[in-house]
């Protein structure tokens, strides 16, 4: 009776694996999304980024989730990704 | 796997480590002499030895063919069992066998004995053996030299602490628990968005060191805390030091010895300790949720290990949490609240309702910090001496509640950032009103808590003026409402 088997505990998911995305040479005429978790003053933050970047040539696009507690919605993170190249996300205390 | 087959004619099951067995030899050479008889021994490869027999080894004949007792007759024809007699009866035996006069030096009747297939110690290996595979996790086989505690924390599946191996038969053995198939998928758990299996929380259950008759709460509590109203991905990310506490009720938690008395927050009661556990385990291994990784916890606290305890239904003046949630009265059931560690109130000397509330609210009011409101909820525990001071003065729970939210209304300009000395605070407008957010302006006076975010429950030994405040996390829909269920069996 072999009691050295043993039941594998894990959910055995196959990750999948994607390669990153190569980093942009410039912003200059990207548009950059700013994803502000809802953290209090995460806005503090971000809106002197959306300055620097603006200065840079970048088009900002600001962004919002719900709650900082629960993941981004499904569609925001669609959206962010269908409009942007590039994201900053902010945590913020 | 399929059933052994058995041959036509007269099949007897039998084992030298039974006296009746052995009582019966010469009847066995009687048959032998008179039919077609097929012996197998359970044990002794050469019992009876005349006639022969065929060694059941791997008892994989008598498992099949649900050998409860030896010996055991049966008459097979076209290789099904057309009726069997267990023990020694002799008008039984000439029955079925219809040979006449059989053991005629022997007593009339004999009980049998138990049959090695339904040996406690061996029916779990026998059930992973012959069971056919209904188990669909992957095999880890363990080398000759390799420790298998030692492998699966190499592995990072523990918390900590030692686990123990999930083998099959202990796995099955824990299916046992529930009435509900291994495959059936009992929730998606976050982080990862894995479907996680009623045979992956057994594993995760055997890991914990639960009882098979704990299994139903585990997975109730899966499921209570996977889902978006828990949200059991921010509970395992925020930064704060909270887990998923598990309030039981019911008749069943004395069934299953789930400690409601002394020390009931705290270790040394099998099943309070590693239900808990086995939830986070399942958080830990299937969903992937684990510290460092998904898990931010600035300090964390020892109660993610495991924090479940029983309520003292049977004692309680006010009722349970569950029934309070909507429960009915008897029902076992669970509420799992995004918690920390205990915190101990002392009042000794209270004695009216009116004193012993305004110890609880200056706690209350304190919890996280005294001047941030409304953001967490609160589950207070109460053990019989303070709840006695209530219960005497004739308040129920919904009295308790109500004078205690009147003690815990502050007014605005005592919670504003900067108020006290303190820059922790709410944001107020220039006319000193809460700042709403998407409002310019609001109340003057603030509650510490949402209307239900105030919550009782009832435990503890029958010595301490004391309470156990168990301080919550971001509630609502912004982070985790606390989930109520009945346990399904």
């Amino acid at each position: 009776m072999s009691t050295r088997t043993i039941l594998d505990p894990t959910g055995e998911r196959t990750v999948a694996e994607r390669a990153r995305l190569a980093r942009p040479a410039s912003l200059d005429g990207l548009t950059v999304g700013l994803l502000d978790i809802s953290k209090p003053r995460g806005d503090v933050f971000l809106d002197r980024l959306e300055e620097r970047l603006t200065e840079v040539g970048a088009s900002v696009k600001r962004y919002r989730k719900p709650t900082f507690a629960k993941p981004a919605p499904v569609d925001l993170r669609h959206e962010i990704a269908t409009e942007c190249q590039v994201v900053i996300e902010a945590l913020a205390d | 796997m399929s059933a052994p087959t058995l041959p036509d004619g007269l099949v007897v099951v039998v084992k030298r480590d039974c006296e009746t067995c052995q009582t019966v030899v010469p009847v066995l050479r009687q048959l032998a002499g008179a039919a077609a008889v097929t012996i197998y021994t359970q044990d002794d490869p050469d019992f009876p030895g005349e006639p022969s027999a065929i060694h059941d080894a791997d008892l994989a004949v008598s498992w099949h063919h649900d050998i409860e007792t030896v010996p055991t007759v049966i008459k097979v024809a076209d290789g099904a069992e057309v009726e069997r007699t267990v023990g020694w009866h002799r008008d039984e035996w000439e029955r079925l066998t219809g040979v006449a006069e059989l053991g005629p030096d022997l007593p009339a009747m004999r009980p049998g004995c138990g049959s090695k297939s339904v040996d406690p110690d061996l029916v779990d290996e026998l059930r992973a053996r012959h069971g056919g595979s209904v188990l669909r996790s992957r095999r880890i086989d363990v080398a000759d030299a390799e420790d298998e505690i030692e492998l699966m924390f190499n592995r990072g599946w523990t918390d900590g602490l030692p686990v123990i191996p999930p083998t099959e038969a202990r796995v099955l053995a824990m299916l046992e628990g529930t009435s509900r198939a291994p495959d059936e998928i009992v929730a998606t758990v976050p982080p990862d968005l894995v479907d996680v299996t009623v045979e992956k929380v057994a594993i995760a259950a055997v890991m914990a060191g639960c009882k098979p008759e704990y299994l139903p709460w585990v997975l109730t509590s899966v499921e209570a805390v996977c889902n978006d109203e828990f949200n059991m991905h921010g509970l395992l990310a925020t930064t704060m030091p909270v887990g998923p506490v598990i309030v039981c009720s019911g008749p069943g938690t004395r069934k299953i010895g789930m400690n409601s008395g002394i020390n009931a927050l705290g270790q040394g009661n099998r099943a309070n300790s590693t239900i808990g556990r086995a939830l986070q385990l399942v958080v830990r291994n299937v969903g992937g949720g684990r510290p460092g990784e998904v898990d931010r916890a600035t300090h964390g606290s020892t109660a993610k290990l495991s924090f479940c305890f029983a309520e003292d239904d049977e004692s309680s003046p006010y009722g349970t949490l569950a029934g309070a949630r909507g429960v009915e009265p008897g029902v076992d059931a669970l509420t799992v609240f995004a918690g920390e560690a205990p915190h101990c109130i002392v009042d000794q000397l209270s004695r009216t309702p009116e004193s012993l509330a305004n110890t609880l609210a200056h706690q209350l009011q304190a919890m996280h910090h005294h001047k941030l409101i409304l953001a967490f909820d609160a589950i207070l525990v109460m053990g019989p001496e303070h709840a006695r001071v209530f219960a005497d003065a004739g308040w129920d729970r919904d009295r308790i509640l109500f004078e205690l939210h009147m003690r815990l209304t502050t007014p605005v300009d005592q919670l504003a950032r900067g108020a006290g000395g303190i820059e922790e605070g709410i944001p107020t407008s220039s006319a000193g009103a809460f700042l709403a957010p998407d409002t310019s302006a609001g109340p003057t006076a603030l509650p510490k808590f949402r209307p239900d975010g105030l919550m009782l429950a009832y435990a503890g030994g029958g010595a301490g003026l004391f309470s156990a405040l168990i301080a919550g996390w971001v509630n609502g829909e912004m982070g985790s409402r606390p989930v109520t269920r009945a346990v399904r069996y």
